[in-house]
């Protein structure tokens, strides 16, 4: 009988232990047998969340970094950046993780002082399903935007044809597809539109979602390019790597110089690198429609989010390691996953921000 | 001894109903959650998050109407109940009165198992087999109200015709005996005497059925089509309910659109929990009525 009674009680307790167990940091120390607490030398569990965009390259880093430091375990969770950023606001991550950066009011809401450190560089580029057309369309902002506002309504419109003199252009109805989910790769598209073309800032805006004046939503970069592929005349935005998996034709854009670039990593970079001058100290900054003749217009960089002073040295050690090493060696591995290495200018500061890291008052990479 | 075994029962007694008031808390907690999460729009935008159509998420330029979403919902909801009840019924009807026994467990456990399917591979389903037919026949543009409200009928289906399979079940045998007795058909007896009887507790069984219809979010996402600027007037066009938008903007949003989303999530939860208390109340009162228990 007093079994039963313990049984019970038992369970209660067992119970009452699991509904409390969800602290971030009380889980992963307390898992590993003989470990204390705050053991210096014990396995040090990273969790952070936020952009999906940058999700397969941190999933690549991670692998990669958790392969050399035996005793780190990272886990990125890609949420949003919109998700992300209210995650590490309220503490809740040890990183959080956006593509756009933060606003002044969201640094103002977070529970610290943030630090951006750029990761990586991506495009947004246009791709079209057109019938005859050659693989490289070439457009203006200006058309571009007029096709989104609904001004320029079929393939043949002289503004079109008169950029492209030797395609033969149908007489077909211009179908735009748009991202129905709030997204980076909206924002990113929307800024580089707005900067570029004034009615399209007057009459649409920029956001992560907006409200689009003519088209059909679907969802997902992998939703819009599949419409894309399945729909003639369609025309729409994805991210490049989505483009380049699906081998489908993309807009060689006129960018600030005046020059026609295609969507190419290393136009990316020099995108970054044309707009690396002017980046303010904190790096946030928008590269769309950057200077330089070489550079793609629609370029952005992506942001890992961290608090510059943290009280678990051990934790704040690791992911400033990671980090350090995230922007040197792990640059290495964007290109094949269709992601633009930053340039050397932008790691220069990326590094100087990354040394203002405090763990439990002490700089944590002073002998970088 | 005896002593013992309450003790026993006390603590046991004290954990269950530990658990069951978790249950209301989770429920009231997340009113409250909602609440607060959207207090930023309903303070500032009030009856016009009802009665506008205008969802303009752009910082600068917010507008939040949500009208057209909620009308989504309806819209997709009702289409669905529209297509699934005579469906269900029939199912429901066959398998309580003209089954034989060797059947019935069969088709039931067959009817059940469509109640376990996630909500994704429903989506899936529609987007890779039955969009195309939907392009072909009806809507060129393939994802549509249209769409959504089939595969959805497909969802609630089980649980309206389970349901009101309880519910004819527990309609007294003495009612078919004296139906029959009195020289009515078996339709007759159907018409006549067992569909007034079991007349709430069919109802119930389609209120729970639109319950499960207004919160669908995966499958409807997918299929409907996203349309966030207008309130449709063609099924075949495509459009949003609360539950697509949600799904759609929530992982992006911030400041006030986050806000407003939140507040589309009380209007729904509100309206949820308004439609499962109406169909309680109806199941109940079938309960209560003479001679007819029911365990739905």
């Amino acid at each position: 009988m007093l079994q039963r009674i313990l049984g019970v009680a038992a369970t209660a307790v067992f119970l009452v232990a699991c509904k409390g167990g969800d602290s971030s940091s009380g889980g992963a120390s307390s898992a590993s047998p003989g470990s204390g607490g705050s053991a210096p030398a014990g396995d040090v569990s990273l969790n952070g969340s936020g952009a999906s965009f940058p999700q397969p390259l941190y999933a690549k880093w991670i692998e990669a970094y958790q392969g050399q430091e035996k005793r780190i375990k990272i886990n990125y969770q890609s949420v949003g950046s919109g998700a992300g950023i209210k995650n590490i606001s309220d503490k809740t991550v040890d990183f959080g993780a956006s593509d756009a950066p933060m606003s002044d009011e969201q640094l103002g809401k977070a529970g610290g002082k943030i630090i951006h450190v750029p990761t990586t560089l991506g495009a947004v580029v246009l791709t079209y399903n057109v019938p005859g057309a050659p693989d490289h369309l070439q457009l203006t902002p200006e058309v571009v935007s007029g096709i989104f506002l609904g001004e320029i309504t079929t393939w043949n419109d002289p503004k079109i044809a008169s950029l492209n003199a030797n395609a033969k252009l149908p007489a077909q109805k211009i179908g735009v597809v748009y991202r129905s989910d709030g997204s980076g790769t909206t924002a990113v598209f929307t800024d580089y539109l707005s900067k570029a073309s004034a009615p399209f800032k007057d009459k649409v805006g920029s956001g992560t979602s907006v409200k689009w004046l003519v088209g059909t939503g679907a969802n997902k970069n992998d939703g819009v390019a599949a419409q894309i592929k399945s729909t003639p005349g369609a025309f729409g935005y994805v991210e490049l790597a989505f483009a380049l998996q699906t081998k489908q034709p993309v807009v060689v854009l006129k960018n600030k110089a005046g020059k026609f670039v295609e969507p190419t990593l290393d136009a990316i970079t020099a995108a970054a690198a044309g707009a690396a001058a002017k980046m303010p100290e904190d790096l946030r900054i928008s590269i769309t429609d950057a200077e330089g003749d070489t550079a793609y217009p629609i370029s952005a960089f992506t942001y890992i989010l961290v608090y510059e002073e943290s009280t678990d040295a051990a934790k704040a050690q690791a992911l400033a390691s990671f980090l350090w090493w995230g922007i040197h060696e792990g640059q290495k591995l964007g290109p094949p996953l269709h992601y633009a290495p930053l340039p050397a200018e932008v790691v220069t500061k990326a590094e100087a921000r990354l040394k203002l890291l405090k763990g439990a008052g002490k700089p944590l990479l002073a002998g970088k | 001894m005896r002593r013992e075994v309450n003790a026993g029962d006390v603590v046991f007694r004290g954990v269950t109903m530990t658990f069951a008031a978790v249950i209301v808390a989770v429920l009231i907690v997340v009113a409250i959650a909602l609440a607060v999460g959207s207090k930023e729009t309903i303070v500032s935008d009030g009856f016009k998050f009802l009665t506008s159509t205008d969802w303009n998420p752009v910082d600068g330029r917010e507008s939040f109407g949500a009208l057209q979403f909620v009308w989504g919902t309806l819209l997709t909801s009702f289409l669905a109940l529209v297509i699934a009840v005579p469906v269900s019924l029939g199912v429901a009807v066959f398998l309580a009165e003209l089954a034989p026994d060797w059947l019935r467990a069969p088709i039931s456990f067959v009817v059940e198992l469509l109640a376990a399917v996630p909500s994704v591979i429903y989506g899936l389903w529609g987007l890779f087999v039955l969009r195309p037919i939907i392009i072909k026949t009806v809507a060129p543009g393939g994802n549509s109200v249209v769409l959504a409200s089939i595969v959805l009928a497909i969802m609630v289906l089980p649980t309206i015709s389970s349901v009101s399979r309880e519910v004819l079940r527990a309609v007294p045998n003495v009612l078919r005996e004296g139906a029959l007795a009195l020289g009515a058909t078996r339709w007759e007896m159907l018409r006549t005497v067992i569909l007034p009887y079991a007349k709430s507790g069919i109802t119930g069984a389609i209120i729970l059925g639109l319950g499960r219809a207004l919160g669908e979010t995966m499958a409807v996402t997918m299929l409907i089509g996203n349309d966030k600027t207008q309130m449709v007037t063609s099924i075949f066009a495509p459009a949003s309910t609360m539950a697509s938008i949600i799904a759609n903007e929530y992982p992006e949003a911030n400041g006030k659109q986050l806000s407003a989303l939140t507040e589309i999530g009380l209007l729904l939860f509100v309206l949820t929990l308004a439609l499962n208390i109406v169909a309680r109340l109806l199941v109940w009162r079938v309960g209560r009525l003479p001679g007819g228990a029911v365990r739905a």
